[in-house]
């Protein structure tokens, strides 16, 4: 069942255009990625497909209701989870979930309830009395989670879940998500992570400039895009022309970065003739996410 | 324009909250000001000055200070206090994701503003009246006036905040503009007793209605003047509330 979906979606900031057009259909109950450098329109995204940023042009459809008609209901399916810490640090832990259970409408004996189930779930129960200045940022993160889930989502909306995490915590919000996911959850999350994008998610859309540029599971993305082996070699730059004019000739992708050349090779072969005379290969490994993500969004800064 | 809803009433409950939690360090403030005020001014001062109609100069203020201090009250609840979580606390943010829409934000803000002037009011209408300065029931009706005032200070302090882009901003707003009307709308001296120009300044100043009515009803004085203060009062505030609504929705909406 389909439970989100957009239509060629437009978001513009005067001349700025954040997100140039996209269409994406997301099933219920997958957990769905959104992978890109910063500024290639994932927050943007999300924010209206949550009804939180107004549309300019497009459509998007959450368990078949137009957010721009209906954002009121949609809000109410969604759990929210945000990047950057927005707890009330004037409440305690366990008053930060209460109050926040009653914007949607939550009675309190059930808020009360939900809310220490969703403490003793991410291991806070013990701070529930805790100021918020006295947690560490790992209690935070989890604290956000927790409070994104206490109106009991049937969407869960997360921006970059697990930056500036330590490992521990990290795997233990995946873990957290990942049963989440198994009780029929839908995720949607926006990450710069690959080992998340790749641990977690079912699909993932590479986005760039504002727009899709790819889109599969992360296993076929890297099939498509990765090749079988990714050749990292160093070259010199007066034998650096002629290295790019043999690459070409041989029909390789490849990428530059200062006299470091990385070689999408789509075969097991190693390199030959000129090739191999005038370059040093430094390592030869399997393509990962993360060269996925370079060869489609660059290696150089885009900002 | 989206409307607001009956939610808006949750930001109110969070405001609360948040108030009801600090209480220990917000209500000294709310008391000692306004006493520190009314006694420097009313018995230092005092001496000094002869009303025209034999009255004492500290019964002439308290009116004054207590639609002041209400003023004051919804202000720095909807400047200073609302711009925290617009932007450090990014509590807005926050409720935005909810069935909260940002009209109801607005609507909660001003209803909590004017609650403060309420309360502010109240406190210092209690302590007057400890004095002995209050002599007649219709006091009690500076009550819904404090609460009025304040939906329309907390809309004009709103609409300031949803254009302010640093929280420094707010020394403007208080320095030309609060202040100013802090002494020259009547709370100290009857606006009559300054020049035309000046005079012709407090009558436009939101605060001059607010310590007119707040007068005639401590001194259980009923005029006609009122009715048409109030309509003021209510007309200003119509304006700020819908401008707060505007400029909100172009600064939160995105």
């Amino acid at each position: 069942m389909l439970i989100i979906e957009t239509r060629d979606i437009i978001k513009k900031y005067g001349a700025l255009t954040a997100v140039a057009g996209v269409s994406l259909r997301i099933e219920a109950g997958e957990c769905f990625g959104l992978l890109g450098p910063n500024g290639a329109g994932k927050t943007t995204l999300v924010k209206m497909i949550i009804a939180v940023a107004p549309i300019t042009s497009g459509q998007a459809l959450v368990a078949g209701m137009d957010v721009t008609r209906k954002p009121r209901q949609i809000k109410a399916l969604i759990g929210v989870v945000p990047q950057e810490e927005n707890l009330d640090p004037d409440f305690s832990v366990l008053k930060n979930l209460l109050v926040f259970s009653r914007y949607f409408d939550i009675p309190s004996a059930e808020a009360k309830r939900r809310a220490l189930v969703n403490l003793e779930l991410f291991e806070l129960a013990v701070r529930q009395k805790s100021k918020i200045r006295e947690l560490s940022g790992g209690m935070k993160r989890r604290l956000l989670i927790a409070r994104g889930l206490i109106n009991q989502p049937r969407i869960l909306v997360l921006d970059e879940p697990s930056v500036g995490l330590d490992p521990q915590t990290k795997h233990m919000v995946w873990q957290k998500l990942n049963s989440l996911k198994q009780q029929g959850t839908t995720l949607l999350l926006t990450t710069q992570n690959m080992d998340e994008a790749a641990v977690l998610c079912d699909r993932l859309a590479i986005m760039n400039e504002g727009r899709i540029v790819a889109l599969g599971s992360p296993g076929s993305l890297i099939a498509e895009y990765g090749g079988k082996q990714i050749i990292q070699a160093k070259t010199d730059s007066a034998s650096k022309g002629l290295v790019e004019a043999e690459l070409k000739r041989q029909g390789f992708y490849w990428q530059e970065m200062g006299e470091t050349i990385y070689i999408i090779q789509p075969d097991s072969a190693g390199l030959t003739g000129l090739l191999s005379e005038k370059l040093v290969v430094v390592s030869q490994r399997i393509p990962t996410l993360e060269d996925v993500f370079l060869r489609l969004t660059g290696r150089s800064l885009t900002e | 324009m989206r409307w607001f809803s009956p939610r808006a009433f949750r930001v109110w409950q969070r405001n609360r909250d948040v108030f009801l939690a600090l209480s220990r360090s917000e209500v000294p403030g709310i008391l000692v000001e306004p006493l520190l005020v009314l006694f420097a001014m009313g018995i230092g001062l005092g001496d000094y000055v002869g009303l025209i109609d034999g009255q004492d100069y500290i019964e002439f203020i308290a009116p004054g200070v207590i639609a002041g201090y209400g003023m004051f009250s919804a202000v720095f609840e909807c400047t200073f206090g609302s711009f925290v979580r617009l932007d450090y606390q990014k509590t807005y943010d926050a409720i935005l994701t909810t069935p909260l829409s940002m009209e109801d934000v607005v609507v909660g803000e001003i209803l909590w503003g004017a609650t403060r002037a309420l309360i502010t009011t109240a406190a210092v209408l209690f302590i007057a009246a400890i004095f002995g300065l209050i002599h007649s029931y219709m006091a009690l009706l500076t009550l819904p006036v404090g609460f009025l005032a304040g939906l329309m200070f907390a809309s004009i302090a709103l609409s300031f905040t949803a254009i302010a882009p640093a929280i420094s901003s707010f020394t403007y707003f208080f320095t030309l503009f609060i202040t100013p009307m802090f002494y020259f709308s009547g709370v100290f001296f009857p606006p009559d007793s300054f020049p035309e120009s000046i005079q012709r300044l407090s009558w436009i100043a939101p605060l001059t209605p607010v310590t007119e009515v707040t007068r005639s009803l401590v001194q259980g004085k009923l005029e006609a003047s009122i009715l048409w203060s109030l309509l003021l009062i209510v007309a200003i505030t119509a304006v700020f509330f819908y401008l707060s609504l505007v400029l909100m929705r172009r600064r939160l909406l995105k």
